[in-house]
């Protein structure tokens, strides 16, 4: 079983860390970079295979700044095998076509039974790098998994989405890539014994020049995506809980639409 | 014969490889442990969870070498992992500190075959051991130890009990100490050996736990030995070598609960410099009001002076320092005291609330007294180094 999981170094969402350079895009170094929350419990689900199955493995595959290693061995420590990190300069302040694109590249390069990777980043909250990532290879794209269940003499897998009256099952051929939520279940803390490891488990890095890409298509120069403006939301003014039975509570909302002349 | 000053390690640095273990401890600690610790103080359980934790993250295989499924952690390491624990609960860093202390005898004077039979199982967490040397009426006068073990066969049996012995009621295995010579003749000091007794096992008993003051979720209990048969495969070291096996496992044990102390100060402080910057009085927060920055000032610099000592200690004494018991003593003393002071301190700056147990720094204070008790008593510490530092009366 070979499962590549797509991760992104993000601003850690605890340390309330994410701050946007003068030209609006975020500062990297602002803060220290962790695991982005998704890809941990996407990870979580591939170790849990992998160890059911007794055997397999799985790669780590991140588009990122030169820093990224240092965030890529906490999920090495998790018990990932390898890690491939594609970096270039041309990248800084790729939307999520170029992060697609290049991505999709890179996967060409690997061999895989599935690609798991997080529904979206805590950073950037698109959403639709792991489906754009399917189209570009045209695999079948899984999205909102909450359970993963592959068949590999099969050479199928079944995942359940969540769904307002219970959940659904989707079923597609192998290879995929399948989008994960927390649903999937809490990441495990990386053991002693995996972080000492992770020091000497394999980083590949690639360079665009390694994939075949050609600079001029990709990257901040052609983002389809900016940012104009950001603000911090206003200040909340204090705010009136109305308590009581629900005929005292309507009475209460009338009165306060009504001194505020909107009915 | 004076002490050596002149240290031919005079500064050291933490490795890369300690400083990842220690912040993996710290965000275990501060995640899944510290949410637990006025609960284990307050129901007084030994909390199984955690030994769990600690065991399924191999923490609890620090101390052991690499071939028996150990991590290989030096003194030093081991210590980051104990104060980082500590940090947040007393309890839960003295479970690592136990299981080091109650391991040395093994590691120090062990034969490969014993080694090889317990370690791994240690190493895994999956057992628990004991170091049960002090009894009712041999607590610093570790000497006048009374228990017995009588040679019969390839066995030894053991008459006598223990007090105050921590994780005695929790523990698969006991390093327990006993007098193999009867004989009037022979010198106090050389009476002593060291066995390793698996439990359960017949005439082995829990007759008591202590109700204690602090560290309230470690069990300390009294054991009973009446008749208990252990194999002399069993036997760690020589016949007589028991004392000296005591005082040389000290040597390292000793740091691991300056560790404890040092960690728990840290924690105290920590609470007391969060209260004082959001805390306002008289128009202002308190931190600014100098009595109450003066005593953060000489938290801070008490919790430091200990952490360096130990750290430095602990590099040392892996060194093959021959003054090693000096430094162990010397680690011990300052940071059992630092942690009494500061705790003390971090309820007085609380005030009102630093005396209810709605805030953690009570129970810190509680848990800190300890430090200064077990282990060799700060008396006791103070003895060693006056004597190394006179050396003996010729």
């Amino acid at each position: 079983m070979r499962i590549v999981v797509l991760v992104k170094p993000v601003p850690d969402p605890a340390s309330a860390g994410e701050r946007l350079g003068p030209d609006g895009r975020l500062d990297r170094a602002a803060a220290p970079a962790v695991v982005n929350g998704n890809d941990e419990y996407v990870l979580e689900a591939a170790l849990k295979l992998i160890e059911a199955a007794g055997e397999g493995e799985i790669t780590l595959l991140s588009m990122a700044p030169t820093n990224a290693p240092e965030t890529l061995r906490k999920a090495l420590a998790m018990g990932a095998t390898r890690a491939v990190h594609v970096t270039d300069p041309a990248l800084a302040g790729s939307d999520h076509v170029s992060t697609a694109k290049v991505l999709a590249e890179a996967l060409g390069t690997l061999e895989f039974d599935m690609v798991f990777a997080g529904i979206d980043s805590s950073d950037g909250v698109g959403g639709v790098v792991p489906a754009g990532v399917a189209a570009h290879l045209g695999l079948p794209y899984l999205s909102y998994a909450a359970k993963i269940e592959p068949d590999m003499a099969g050479r199928t897998v079944r995942v359940r989405r969540i769904s307002a009256t219970g959940y659904d099952v989707l079923e597609a051929p192998l290879p995929v890539v399948i989008g994960g939520t927390q649903a999937l279940g809490e990441p495990r803390y990386p053991s002693l014994k995996g972080i000492m490891a992770a020091r000497n488990k394999e980083i590949v890095t690639k360079s665009l020049g390694d994939l075949g890409l050609d600079a001029a298509g990709l990257g901040g120069a052609v983002a389809t995506t900016a940012v104009l403006d950001s603000r911090q939301p206003p200040a909340r003014a204090a705010t009136e809980v109305v308590r009581g039975t629900p005929a005292e509570g309507a009475a209460r909302i009338v009165d306060f639409l009504a001194e505020r002349r909107l009915i | 014969m004076p002490p050596v000053t002149d240290s031919p390690l005079p500064t050291y640095r933490l490795t890369e490889e300690q400083v990842l273990l220690r912040d993996a401890v710290r965000t275990l600690a501060d995640e899944r442990v510290a949410p637990r610790a006025a609960e284990i103080d307050k129901t007084g359980e030994f909390p199984e969870d955690l030994r769990q934790l600690l065991a399924a993250q191999d923490i609890l295989a620090l101390p052991f070498p690499e071939e028996s499924g150990g991590l290989g952690g030096d003194l030093l390491t081991v210590c980051l992992a104990v104060e980082q624990l500590s940090r947040a609960c007393a309890t839960t860093g003295l479970i690592l500190a136990v299981q080091e202390l109650a391991s040395l005898p093994l590691l120090i004077a062990g034969t490969n075959e014993q080694k090889d039979r317990f370690i791994p199982k240690l190493a895994s967490g999956e057992q628990l051991i004991a170091f049960a040397l002090t009894e009712a009426e041999a607590g610093s006068d570790v000497a006048a130890i009374r228990t017995t073990a009588t040679r019969d066969g390839d066995d030894y049996v053991i008459n006598g009990s223990k007090r105050f012995i921590s994780h005695g009621s929790v523990a698969d295995l006991i390093t327990v100490f006993a007098a193999t010579d009867a004989d009037a003749e022979t010198p106090r000091r050389d009476r002593l050996s060291c066995f390793i007794v698996e439990v359960p096992t017949p005439g082995f008993a829990v007759t008591r736990i202590e109700h204690k003051m602090g560290m309230r979720g470690s069990p300390t209990a009294e054991l009973a030995f009446d008749g208990v048969r252990v194999p002399a495969a069993n036997r760690i070291g020589d016949e007589g070598a028991g004392f000296g096996l005591a005082m040389k496992t000290f040597d390292r044990s000793r740091p691991g609960i300056a560790a404890q102390a040092v960690g728990i100060a840290q924690g105290a402080l920590e609470v007391a410099t969060a209260y004082a910057h959001d805390r306002k009085q008289f128009g202002k927060r308190i931190g600014d009001l100098q009595m109450v920055g003066a005593m953060l000032a000489d938290m801070d610099a008490a919790t430091e002076a200990a952490r360096q000592l130990l750290y430095k200690a602990c590099v040392e004494i892996e060194a093959g320092a021959p003054d090693a018991s000096r430094w162990s003593a010397m680690c011990k003393l300052v940071a059992g005291d630092a942690a009494m002071r500061v705790t003390t301190d971090a309820v007085q700056v609380l005030g009102g609330y630093g005396y209810i147990d709605e805030f953690p720094v009570e129970r810190m204070m509680r848990d800190a007294k300890l430090t200064q008790l077990y282990e060799g008593t700060q008396q006791i510490q103070r003895l060693v180094i006056a004597r190394a530092l006179l050396g003996k009366d010729t």
